[in-house]
């Protein structure tokens, strides 16, 4: 089995895996960082985004040994202790999640947003989560959720 | 009242976990030893199982079991119930055949199980599967709603004539037959409610054990309500309930496809009895489209007759119901009786008929998805109402006036049988008409013209019946730190029923939020519940939450008087603190806790049923405004306005909540969402999300919300249920805007999802034809 080695939230893993082995299910199985949500099979929910090198990567599109050497971000390294990331607390301040199953994917989708367009449209927004589907919210609070977090990381 | 009492929008005490990835849904679970399984579905809308070769899967390297219908009807595991069966129309009853978890000899769907095959990890199971040898008979099919009874159809269940499960009906029919001679104009039209797949972002999955010493079952499963999964799956298998143990962790999402028992849950629970090892079943998302249950798929006619003055005097309608390949737990009563009290709507027509056929075709078990039959009847209703609109020359608002119930008939007894308690029909109408800016419209759409698009603008009233039975209990425990654990059999989605449910226990006990802990999904920890559906977390559960605090203050009394050295009678509680009348002494809740607790005594707690007497009736208007690209079909929705009646509101954020993705779904159905059926071969063409078109951020804009709230005369917290109000008004506001935009080139109807390619088609038709 082929080993694979990167850096999860700043921290150094390596593990010898199945060379089939996606990088969700790396992240989900091997690692157990269950806060990235598998939503379908076809890459179309957007529920397994991560972030890779800085950008927002469909976890189950890539192989894990394609990461090999990359700086991953998942959903449980943004906090820092018990204060939230200024996009995490935008969404809980403006109820942006309802089941909380396609969150992780929108943070950090947006994350990936907010590098290139400190301050996004509306417009920009709603195109930006092309890939991300929600059920629940009906995208209402998301694109306000994603807006206030921007600005808040703005300062 | 406190700080976080009735009608403060209280951020949800949900989402630091959920939005740290903390929360723990089904697949997230791993027990030690566990297995996993993998299903063999049918390639085939209908066919005899002639051969099943399972030797080779049986051989492949870390292959626990390959098991089949045959073996589980050897064991003796019983079929999937129905629990609502129906009569029909002659006093009969309706044909009930059963399902097997894993049929033996004929499959009826595409998707159908048919082998299950556990290996050590999930590829290996697939690999596994792969390998099994089946040899199938084709047979012929029918998966078309309206087909299904047609002469020759393929037939399903032997015992199931012409596919007809049951032919019932409501109403008078002598009395609408006596309003029809008598009337000035008759409106016709016939109208298609398109299948849905429910499609929350978390698909199915289960994972059962069996601990062969205590000879207990524990299941956990991605559900709606424990309970209902407990009974179920204990009476298939012939256990006492308390022999399974059924858990549901956080779930992403249900929308009605949740509540239901499925094969799935029985294989596992049967396997892990067999093979003496966890079984773990994670659901894909095709899995999802091929065994979920659907939801709608209706095809009727109705007929609306009306006087010269274009009020209604009576609605006739004829509609079959598609049921899938088998009875699902509620079937019959969603596909029939679930919206027909809603065919009267908010106006006064005094006589209205309903038939509906309940029919088998070769596809997926149709149940409640959202809205469970009363979007069916509000989209006819509201349908039929814009038809007259346009077809009497009256305003869409002017018809809807002139044939409102007033608010001084209320309470209303309909001729279908429903009171309707409360409302402010006209003056809700009214303040959606204001906020959409209704009067703005010709210039919206003069505008939309001059840059060659076409503007449209529809509105649909609603009302709809939930938040009633059957009762549902809480039970309130404090502990000696200071909370409160709360129990109940309610179970959330995603609708934040730990802040909703904290809130008012908080407001009722002067305890902080944060300090009570809400306990759910648990059969060993909850003792009873109905689960989540029909609207009825906060209308039934709340009250419940209410009482068992207030019972719990009641408990409490004398050893707070004894505790204080007062008469009982000269105790009062409020914001947290017993205090005796006329002196300077007080204790806290928390504190007196901790006074019992330590004295032996059992903590304090309290507990309380509602069984509420009445449904609740929540009701408003939706207008949405869609401007379409006449060169490509292509439809956007730009505006978009809603004004609901949900009585006491008692978290303004979390109803909005509610509103927009009730919204977001209607809006689904109306303009992309559809399951297809091949109609030569059978198989499901919509099988990704490739294939079914969710909304998607883009294809919504904000939507503007209010409230005109008239609190619920039934309810004791005045509350109506508003879980599924937007999935019921959207559909028919959004449609009677397309055709409103089509009009002028004669478009009388389109059927749902107004995709662009239909609307593109009409207007290609209507260009040549001219």
């Amino acid at each position: 089995m082929p080993s694979v080695s990167m850096i999860v939230n700043g921290k150094p893993v390596s593990a010898a895996i199945e060379a089939r082995t996606l990088l969700v299910q790396f992240l989900r199985e091997t690692l157990r960082l269950t806060g990235t949500h598998v939503g379908c099979d076809t890459s179309q929910c957007g529920a397994c985004v991560v972030n890779v090198d800085g950008r927002s990567v469909k976890s189950c599109t890539m192989l894990a040994v394609q990461a090999e050497g990359a700086q991953i971000a998942t959903i449980e390294g943004l906090a820092q202790g018990d204060r939230l990331h200024p996009m995490q607390e935008a969404f809980r301040e403006h109820h942006g999640l309802q089941c909380g199953f396609c969150t992780s994917g929108m943070v950090m989708g947006a994350l990936d947003l907010v590098r290139g367009s400190p301050d996004p449209s509306e417009h920009q927004i709603r195109e930006w989560l092309e890939g991300n589907l929600c059920r629940c919210t009906g995208y209402h609070n998301i694109v306000k959720s994603i807006a206030a977090g921007a600005k808040a990381m703005r300062g | 009242m406190g700080q976080f009492g009735i009608g403060q929008s209280v951020r949800r005490v949900e989402d630091a976990r959920l939005l740290t990835g903390a929360g723990l849904y089904l697949d997230d679970i791993t027990l030690p030893g566990q297995t996993y399984a993998v299903f063999l579905r049918s390639p085939h809308a209908h066919a005899n199982i002639r051969r099943l070769g399972t030797h080779a899967a049986a051989a492949m390297p870390g292959v626990l079991g390959v098991l089949t219908g045959t073996d589980l009807a050897a064991d003796g595991i019983g079929h999937l119930p129905c629990r609502a069966p129906i009569r029909n129309k002659d006093g009969s009853r309706m044909a009930a055949p059963t399902r097997p978890a894993m049929p033996a000899d004929r499959v009826r769907f595409m998707g159908d199980i048919v082998a299950m095959v556990v290996a050590d990890t999930p590829d290996r199971a697939r690999d596994a599967a792969e390998h099994i040898a089946i040899e199938y008979e084709p047979l012929e099919s029918v998966t078309d709603t309206a087909g299904a009874l047609a002469p020759g159809a393929a037939r399903i269940w032997d015992r199931a004539k012409d596919n007809l499960c049951f032919d019932w009906e409501t109403g008078d029919a002598g009395a609408v037959a006596a309003a029809f001679t008598k009337a000035a104009r008759i409106v016709r039209r016939d109208l298609i409610n398109n299948r849905l797949c429910p499609s929350p972002l978390e698909p199915r999955g289960a994972i059962a054990d069996f601990d062969p010493a205590a000879r207990r079952f524990t299941l956990y499963a991605s559900s709606q309500g424990v309970h209902q999964l407990q009974r179920t799956l204990a009476d298939m298998f012939g256990v006492k309930k308390h022999d399974l143990r059924v858990i549901t962790p956080d779930v992403g999402g249900g929308f009605g496809m949740k509540i239901f028992p499925y094969p799935e849950y029985a294989l596992a629970l049967w396997a892990t009895r067999r093979l003496g090892r966890p079984v773990k079943w994670t659901g894909d998302r095709t899995e999802a489209f091929l065994s979920d249950t659907h939801g709608r798929d209706h095809v009727s006619h109705a007929e609306l007759a009306l006087d010269a003055d274009g009020h209604f005097l009576a609605l006739k309608v004829s509609t079959i119901a598609n049921l899938g390949a088998y009875l699902s737990l509620f079937s019959p009563y969603i596909a029939a009786m679930a919206g027909a009290a809603m065919l009267v709507g908010l106006y006064r027509t005094p006589a209205v008929h309903l038939r509906v056929r309940g029919v088998f075709t070769n596809t997926a078990p149709v149940d409640a998805y959202r809205g469970a039959g009363r979007p069916e009847a509000n989209y006819l209703l509201e349908r039929m109402v814009d038809a007259a609109s346009r077809e009497t020359g009256l305003a869409p608002d002017d018809i809807r006036r002139r044939n409102f119930i007033p608010a001084s008939a209320l309470p209303y007894e309909t001729p279908l049988g429903e009171t309707y308690d409360s409302g402010d029909f006209e003056g809700t109408m009214r303040l959606a008409m204001a906020r959409a800016d209704w009067a703005g419209f010709p210039a919206r759409r003069a505008e939309a013209r001059a840059r060659g698009r076409l503007l449209g603008r529809g509105m649909a009233t609603y009302i709809e019946t939930c938040g009633g039975g059957p009762e549902e209990a809480a039970e309130i425990r404090l502990d000696d730190q200071g909370g409160a654990t709360l129990f109940i059999g309610s179970q959330d989605n995603g609708q934040g029923h730990r802040t909703a449910y904290a809130q008012l226990a908080a407001d009722r006990l002067g305890l902080p939020i944060a300090s009570i802990a809400v306990v759910q999904g648990d059969t060993d920890r909850v003792a009873s519940g109905h689960g989540t559906g029909g609207s009825r977390a906060l209308a039934v559960g709340g009250v419940a939450v209410v009482r068992a605090s207030e019972t719990l203050i009641a408990n409490t009394r004398g050893a707070a008087a004894r505790l204080l050295d007062a008469r009982e009678a000269d105790i009062d509680f409020a914001e947290g603190l017993f205090r005796v009348r006329g002196a300077n002494r007080s204790l806290s809740l928390s504190e007196l806790a901790r006074a019992v607790i330590a004295s032996g005594s059992p903590p304090p707690s309290g507990a309380a049923i509602f069984d509420p007497p009445a449904s609740t009736y929540p009701n408003g208007c939706h207008i949405a405004e869609v401007e379409i690209d006449p060169e490509t079909g292509a439809v956007a929705l730009t505006r978009y306005t809603v004004v609901d009646d949900f009585g006491t509101v008692v978290n303004p954020l979390l109803v909005e909540g509610q509103v927009h993705g009730g919204i977001a779904q209607g809006i689904g159905q109306a303009l992309r969402e559809v399951c297809v059926y091949d109609p030569v071969s059978g198989g499901l063409l919509t099988g990704s999300f490739l294939d079914y078109a969710l909304p998607r951020a883009r294809n919504l804009p904000f939507i503007s919300f209010a409230t005109n709230p008239v609190p619920c005369v039934t309810n004791p917290l005045g509350i109506k249920g508003a879980g599924e109000a937007g999935a019921i008004g959207a559909p028919p506001a959004a449609i009677n805007a397309v055709i409103d935009a089509l009009a002028e080139f004669g478009v009388a109807h389109i059927d749902m999802p107004a995709t662009p390619e239909k609307i593109w088609r009409v207007l290609r038709e209507r260009a040549s034809a001219a």
